[in-house]
């Protein structure tokens, strides 16, 4: 590193210390908006917003957003959040982040000017150029129209509340909220529309409803509607995994305003799809690139050695993993492992080993910038872990896979870091961030148009797991409340057996 | 590009709405816990915020989710000791082990604990009292506040300004400024008597002259009143209540008084200490109770320890006016007296425990109420009621009342926190 060259064009170290103020900053966020540039790290534009503790409390329970509906739920995870902050086992987090256009990173008073340097670094560069080049993001969620969306959502909710009352409000957004896994859309975009025009769509609708109703049709003798014609005896004809969007599009009881709330709940879920499938991606995108970044800071001698030691300190803790058997252990960190899996991938281009050759033959040797960067815009965890976590890295992290096989009365351990464990343990951790692991695979399969107007779901049971049964039953009741009439579950094996329903009745 | 945007002074406590709706949803739950509260707490510790336990399995917000049971495969770091094929027992406290890299969700916690505040407390507990709203706000209030002269200050509205405070500012600054010039003066005047009288030439005669109508001018130039001289009154906030006051709970602990009952007393004795908090700065207790003798006992033992026995009420009068005789002088301390019963007297103790009452001891009390927990409202009226019923709306520091729900023993007090509002 030619040092004395650099020296002399720097200002010598930025100034550091527990204190902080605006000034400062703004330095700080100059100088490492410069490193990131050198970096090519492409964002949105940044808007750092200072809050105290409190603040953050509130925004935690809100799941990070700035604006929410008022909902108990957000009062429950509020009350959570506050007792074991205050009983002080458990920090606050040192950093939300918005993804939206323009990325809302908040900063808290009470962190100390290093600490706001690493949150600028891993939240304004790391999370929002994640934000912005991530396919998953790209395709689900607008960024540029979500705190507009925001705002009607909870003016919506809250007029709603004044019309048809809190409680009545309170039981829709209940049923939806249960059946929120399950109202994301995977495959499709949905169309990017503005929150105006939204309201403007809406006004509209119910415009046309008003002038286009007549009461004389009530009083046409017989006038039922020509009973289906051309009606497929099946509906709907494919199963749809989207069940709250059916719901709320084919529900028989549902009002228009309980549509729309179901609606903002759905429009909410897949706003996080993105995120809880990219947990680890993004959380190790983010800290390679705090870390990367004050670590050229410093070597630009842009920051002094107390600042580094202070750093280290918290980047060590954010990543710090146990193992199993550990006091503390909480599952695999997604910090310590997106972090290690982006240094890993940064090591195979830059100095490969003979084993890497063999794994990443593509990747070994290669310019790691823009591995790295193809890798960030396309993939998710799952398929993110497949491609690749390095034998390397199983071997730093000593994995294995246990097997818990129904019937045995012991477990197994079914593979190690060896030679002949590596692709299985990849596979194992590749499909434990997949969807289909978490949830239960569960559609709609028959709606009963023209006969009692039933409702059945399907679940197809995996590998002869069953649905934890007192929570299907609430959740079943809760569908009911939207659908209004009987609601039926039915538990099918892979022979396409039918093993068990559960059924609720209005 | 980057904007910084200082959030700190927007509004904290966004999440007060979801809080709130949080509580009122699980009402319930937190009413029960309230109630245990009431029941375990001693009554001067009441007014306190505290912890609520409500059933994990209540606030759950269901999902489809996996139950136990099925095939599994989970990654796990940190390996040690294991090699392919190691087979161990299934970890204790059910549940599959391989649920993989996230922690039980839920399993270990069975109950979702939160801190109640004060006010949230104070507000079920008058809830079940039905109080009235104005009362509520009285009582909840921390503390009464009122205005004291604190000495002046410089700064202040004009009302409070002190006039005589300020001419005496002003003239000790007018001395204290004057002083040097009319020194000056003096030595000037007497220059100039001195040239007048050895009649010294006339340039130095006037240039004197001069010095002295200037120096007379400085003098008068000093003004008479100015900003700094202007002293206010200063009040501070200070804490109103200084008197002291003694509240007697006076219980039949006879058999017949069982744990309802008991309860229904114990919120009553509250309610009249929490109302007595407010107006004195010292309240103590005295716990006297009585089977067919009295004796002055802890709180404890007071609500909790069964005695059996019959019932004399007299003997608890009589124990209470020996015990303010010898420990609370009716000049320092204000007696109050609050009495429960199921109002089983026998023979002639009503008519002698009402005597008593009105002879004896309401002429040392400022207020003396009377609760009576019947074992159902239409139970026949009891000796005592019958007697104690003369004094009501004779005497105007008596109250009495039949309850048999928590919402009836407001109104016990309802004429005692009129009269002491109206007395202000």
């Amino acid at each position: 590193m030619n040092a004395p060259a650099a020296t002399e064009m720097r200002p010598g170290p930025l100034p550091h210390g527990p204190e902080w103020d605006f000034e400062l900053i703004e330095r700080y966020h100059a100088a490492i908006a410069e490193t990131a540039a050198e970096f090519r790290l492409d964002t949105y534009p940044n808007q750092i917003e200072i809050i105290n503790s409190e603040q953050m409390l509130d925004a935690y329970a809100a799941s990070g957003l700035p604006i929410g509906y008022p909902h108990w739920s957000f009062g429950k995870a509020f009350i959570r959040n506050e007792q074991s902050y205050r009983k002080g086992y458990q920090g606050l987090a040192y950093e939300i982040v918005i993804n939206s256009s323009p990325c809302i990173a908040y900063l808290m008073e009470e962190n100390s000017l290093t600490m706001q340097a690493l949150v600028i670094a891993h939240a304004s560069y790391g999370h929002n150029s994640f934000f912005k080049g991530n396919y998953l993001f790209r395709q689900f969620t607008q960024a540029d129209a979500m705190l507009d969306y925001l705002v009607f959502a909870r003016n919506y909710v809250m007029e709603c509340e004044e019309r048809y009352g809190m409680a009545e409000v309170e039981e829709v957004l209940d049923s939806c909220h249960a059946l929120m896994d399950y109202g994301v859309d995977r495959y499709k975009r949905p169309a990017p529309i503005s929150a105006r025009e939204r309201e403007a769509r809406r006004t509209e609708r119910a415009e046309s409803e008003r002038k286009l109703y007549n009461d004389l049709w009530r009083t046409v003798p017989g006038g039922a509607p020509a009973a289906s014609e051309s009606r497929s005896s099946v509906f709907p004809p494919e199963p749809q995994e989207n069940i709250l969007y059916f719901v709320e599009k084919h529900s028989p009881r549902l009002a228009p305003w309980q549509r729309e709330l179901a609606r903002i709940v759905r429009k909410l879920a897949q706003y996080f799809y993105p995120q809880t499938q990219t947990k680890v991606m993004n959380e190790g995108w983010a800290t390679f690139w705090h870390y990367t970044l004050l670590n050229r800071l410093y070597d630009k001698r842009m920051v002094d050695d107390a600042f580094m030691f202070e750093f280290l300190h918290h980047h060590t803790n954010v990543v710090a993993q146990r193992g199993f058997d550990e006091k503390g252990y909480h599952g695999l960190n997604p910090y310590a492992l997106g972090f290690a899996m982006m240094q890993d991938l940064r090591r195979i281009c830059e100095d490969p080993t003979e084993e890497d050759r063999v794994w990443f033959p593509d990747l070994a040797g290669g310019d790691w910038l823009k591995v790295l960067d193809f890798a960030m815009r396309n993939f998710k965890d799952e398929s993110f872990i497949a491609q690749y976590l390095s034998p390397r890295l199983i071997r730093d992290l000593r994995l294995f896979v246990v097997s818990d096989r129904a019937g045995e009365p012991e477990l197994e351990v079914a593979n190690i870091h060896d030679e002949h464990g590596y692709r299985r343990v990849r596979r194992v951790l590749a499909d434990h961030y997949e969807r289909e692991n978490r949830l239960p695979d569960i559609q709609v399969v028959r709606y009963e148009r023209d006969g009692d107007r039933s409702l059945t779901l399907r679940h197809l049971v995996h590998r002869g797991r069953p649905l934890h049964e007192d929570e299907t039953d609430e959740v079943l009741r809760h569908l009911g409340r939207l659908w209004g009439f009987t609601v039926r579950l039915e538990s099918v094996s892979t022979e396409g057996q039918v093993e068990r329903t559960d059924q609720w009745q209005p | 590009m980057m904007h910084l945007i200082d959030r700190r002074l927007n509004a904290r406590n966004k999440s007060a709405v979801n809080r709130e709706r949080f509580i009122r949803r699980y009402k319930e739950h937190i009413k029960r816990a309230v109630k245990d509260m009431v029941a375990d707490r001693s009554i001067k510790d009441m007014v306190q915020g505290g912890e609520v336990k409500v059933p994990a399995k209540d606030v759950s917000e269901p999902g489809f989710r996996y139950g136990s049971g099925g095939d599994w495969d989970g990654v796990y770091p940190g390996n040690r000791e294991f090699v392919t094929g190691d087979r161990i027992p299934r970890p204790s406290g059910g549940g599959r082990g391989a649920g993989g890299n996230q922690p039980g969700q839920g399993e270990s916690v069975d109950e979702f604990v939160f801190t109640l505040s004060r006010d949230e407390f104070l507000n079920i507990f008058f809830d079940d009292l039905e109080l009235p709203n104005l009362m509520r706000t009285a009582l909840a209030e921390a503390e009464n506040k009122k205005l004291v002269r604190a000495g002046y200050v410089k700064e202040g509205t004009p009302s409070n300004l002190s006039v005589p405070r300020t001419m005496k500012t002003a003239l000790a600054r007018r001395i204290a400024l004057g002083g040097p010039v009319r020194d000056e003066l003096e030595e000037a005047r007497a220059d100039l008597a001195q040239a007048l009288r050895e009649h010294q030439p006339a340039g130095e005669i006037e240039a004197l002259e001069v010095r002295v109508l200037e120096l007379e001018g400085r003098l008068k130039r000093l003004p008479f009143l100015d900003d700094v001289d202007l002293r206010y009154r200063h009040r501070v906030v200070q804490p109103a209540p200084t008197a002291r006051a003694v509240v007697f709970c006076l219980m039949d602990v006879s058999a017949s008084m069982d744990e309802r009952k008991k309860d229904l007393a114990k919120r009553f004795f509250t309610l009249l200490y929490l109302f007595l908090t407010r107006k004195y700065e010292k309240v103590e207790l005295v716990f006297i109770r009585h089977t067919d003798e009295a004796e002055e006992v802890d709180e404890d033992t007071f609500f909790y320890d069964q005695r059996s026995g019959g019932t004399v009420v007299l003997s608890a009068l009589e124990l209470m006016k020996a015990i303010v005789t010898a420990r609370y002088p009716r000049s320092e301390w204000n007696i109050y007296a609050a009495q429960a019963s199921d109002g089983d007297a026998f023979g002639a103790d009503a008519g002698k425990s009402a005597r008593f009452v009105r002879e004896e001891l309401l002429p040392l009390t400022r207020y003396f109420a009377y609760i009576e927990t019947p074992e159902d409202e239409d139970a026949r009226k009891s000796p005592l009621w019958v007697e104690y019923q003369e004094m009501e709306g004779e005497e105007h520091n008596f109250a009495m009342r039949r309850v048999s729900r928590p919402g009836e023993i407001y109104p016990v007090f309802r004429e005692l926190f009129s009269k002491e509002r109206a007395k202000g």
